[in-house]
């Protein structure tokens, strides 16, 4: 396996990055920045960083008036309390007015681990994708962490980015180029699609491995920005493999197997699986054991493809 | 000194006609909490401001922002009368396809800051501009315009706190405490006093005042300037639906507007005749 890094980890450096390059970057966290990463922009830009303390609501309020102030923000704490709790602030003070802050949320999904189904966001790249005015962008790897949060710095406009808390392998490779909004093939395929985001891009690469074994040739895309989503390339997946599999590290309820539905019953319907959180909370454990609990694995991705090919 | 306020008072009088006669056209709308701000706003914008409304976006300006969204009527003329918009746009108030929404947008509306009206938000965002025009090394200041009894929202006590820690010494926050909110008296919906205790122990320098005596507004917001390490938080004592004796002191006022009716009542009661000239 290529390296691993965590996407939080990645987060930080290229923070680091940004902050020198332009000085109307500014970062703000509540009482997370050893965890979310941005205690590295706090050490080589004091003045450019504000701990807001445990006040997820204020943080993202404060945010929005820096914006307002000319300056580029990053509001950074655990996904669960920058979507659950300052959800209204996000809609209200960010969206609505579509103020150019970037919200860059970490710890999302189960493998928060350990902290439990208390911590472990599993809604909010639905919420945060029902809110108008909002991108949302989920890097699969440190190497697309670090040009999504380029490429959010470079956009005008609220921008929703969900991490992760653990090492994750590396897909992409340096000559990678991140857009806004395109999805991208990884592995031809013609029997069937892996739509992944996250962390289970790679389960879904490992997943069309075993299938091809069998003998059955499945193409896997990566979709990271959830909204706007890439419709052409879900369509011509439908289109030329007939059947498609989604694989999220969330409830199945309005995220990325959500939003590919929407796309297909609109324009192109065909036989659809979706891969994540069966609507439940997470729970306690460890990272690793609790993508096998919950289904999250490349042979379940592998089972769920058979299943799909049956409905071809 | 004595003329300026003269002239700020015959302002605050014919902003409060506006009032009246922008929510009676519109016949949506929130009465008294527009006529209660009236008078801070008349002085904020007339006297204290740096503002330039052909130039809404100048780098120089003071900011203000309205947590109290709802009392948008009461900008929306004061914004008018200034210049930033046509006085015309205000019989589009609330309308379909006119930029007066219901509560402040910064999107349509030349002259408003940012989005307010989810009480309890306000204050967060100017907290945010007071840090960023400060990090520009900035002599703008920002105003923080909050009701009452959105204080219970505890939004507004994290950003005081914020406001507090970093020091902020170029926000002021002015409370319109006209004692109501929708269901009734702020005291028995969620008691909020002592307001004034509640600032000060946030670390807020502040001064209570008669939300109506312009003079004391005036040097309540001069006097604001000279403090240094801290916010400042003017508890100003107000009237709900100030200027109109039925609209007075009634909670059934927040979100009712004038009747045809009221109207000639109210115009009355503001000095103004019905048909427009002065009585």
């Amino acid at each position: 396996m290529s390296s691993m890094i965590a996407t939080r980890d990645a987060y930080g450096e290229i923070l680091a990055e940004l902050g020198a390059e332009n000085e109307n970057i500014v970062v703000l966290d509540a009482d997370l920045s050893g965890s979310t990463k941005t205690a590295g922009f706090a050490k080589s830009f004091p003045k450019r960083f504000f701990n807001m303390g445990i006040a997820e609501a204020n943080m993202i309020g404060t945010a929005a008036g820096l914006a307002a102030a000319g300056k580029i923000p990053f509001a950074s704490t655990f996904a669960i309390f920058a979507v659950g709790r300052a959800w209204e602030q996000v809609r209200q003070s960010v969206a609505y007015p579509r103020a150019n802050v970037k919200i860059v949320a970490t710890h999302s999904g189960v493998t928060v681990g350990e902290d439990g189904g208390s911590h472990q966001s599993v809604e909010d790249i639905a919420i945060m994708r029902a809110v108008p005015n909002m991108t949302v962008i989920v890097p699969a790897d440190g190497i697309e962490t670090k040009l999504a949060i380029r490429a959010a710095a470079a956009y005008n406009g609220p921008v929703y980015v969900r991490l992760g808390r653990n090492k994750v392998p590396t897909i992409f490779d340096e000559n990678y180029r991140f857009v806004i909004g395109k999805g991208v093939q990884l592995r031809a395929g013609t029997d069937l699609t892996f739509i992944g985001t996250g962390l289970m891009t790679a389960q879904a690469l490992a997943a069309a491995e075993k299938l091809s074994e069998a003998g059955i040739s499945a193409r896997v895309i990566h979709l990271s920005t959830i909204k706007p989503i890439d419709e052409e390339i879900i369509v011509a997946a439908a289109r030329e493999t007939g059947a498609i599999v989604t694989a999220e590290e969330h409830s199945v309820v309005g995220g990325l197997g959500g939003a590919v539905a929407e796309v297909l019953c609109d324009r192109f319907p065909a036989p659809l699986k979706r891969v994540g959180l069966n609507d439940r909370f997470g729970t306690s454990g460890k990272a690793d054991e609790l993508l096998k609990y919950f289904g999250l694995m490349p042979d379940d991705l592998v089972e769920a493809a058979k299943e799909v090919l049956q409905r071809k | 000194m004595k003329a300026r306020i003269e002239e700020l008072k015959e302002k605050a009088r014919s902003l409060r006609i506006d009032i009246v006669r922008t929510l009676h056209h519109s016949k949506s709308g929130h009465t008294g909490g527009s006529l209660s701000v009236i008078d801070m706003l008349t002085v904020l914008y007339y006297y204290k401001m740096n503002h330039d409304p052909k130039n809404p976006k100048w780098a120089g300006r003071d900011r203000l922002v309205l947590s109290k969204g709802h009392a948008a009527p009461a900008q929306y003329v004061a914004l008018a009368d200034c210049g930033y918009f046509p006085k015309e746009d205000l019989k589009m108030l609330r309308q379909l396809g006119g930029h007066l929404q219901g509560h402040p947008d910064s999107k349509g509306t030349p002259g408003i800051e940012v989005c307010t009206g989810s009480l309890g938000q306000g204050l967060s965002m100017a907290v945010g501009m007071a840090l960023g025009l400060r990090l520009d090394s900035s002599s703008s200041r920002v105003y923080a315009v909050l009701g009452d009894g959105e204080l219970q929202e505890g939004q507004i006590w994290e950003a005081t706190m914020a406001a507090s820690h970093y020091k902020l010494d170029n926000l002021c926050i002015l409370i319109d405490a006209n004692g109501l909110q929708i269901d009734g008296e702020v005291a028995k919906i969620m008691g909020v006093e002592p307001v004034a205790d509640k600032f000060s122990s946030f670390g807020c320098h502040v001064v209570e005042i008669d939300g109506h005596d312009l003079q004391a507004i005036i040097k309540a917001l001069d006097d604001a300037e000279s403090i240094k390490g801290q916010p400042v938080a003017i508890v100003a004592r107000t009237v709900k639906g100030k200027g109109v004796s039925f609209f007075e002191n009634k909670a059934s006022y927040h979100g009712v507007t004038p009747s045809d009716e009221e109207l000639p009542k109210a115009l009355e009661c503001l000095g103004e005749s019905c048909n427009g000239g002065e009585k």
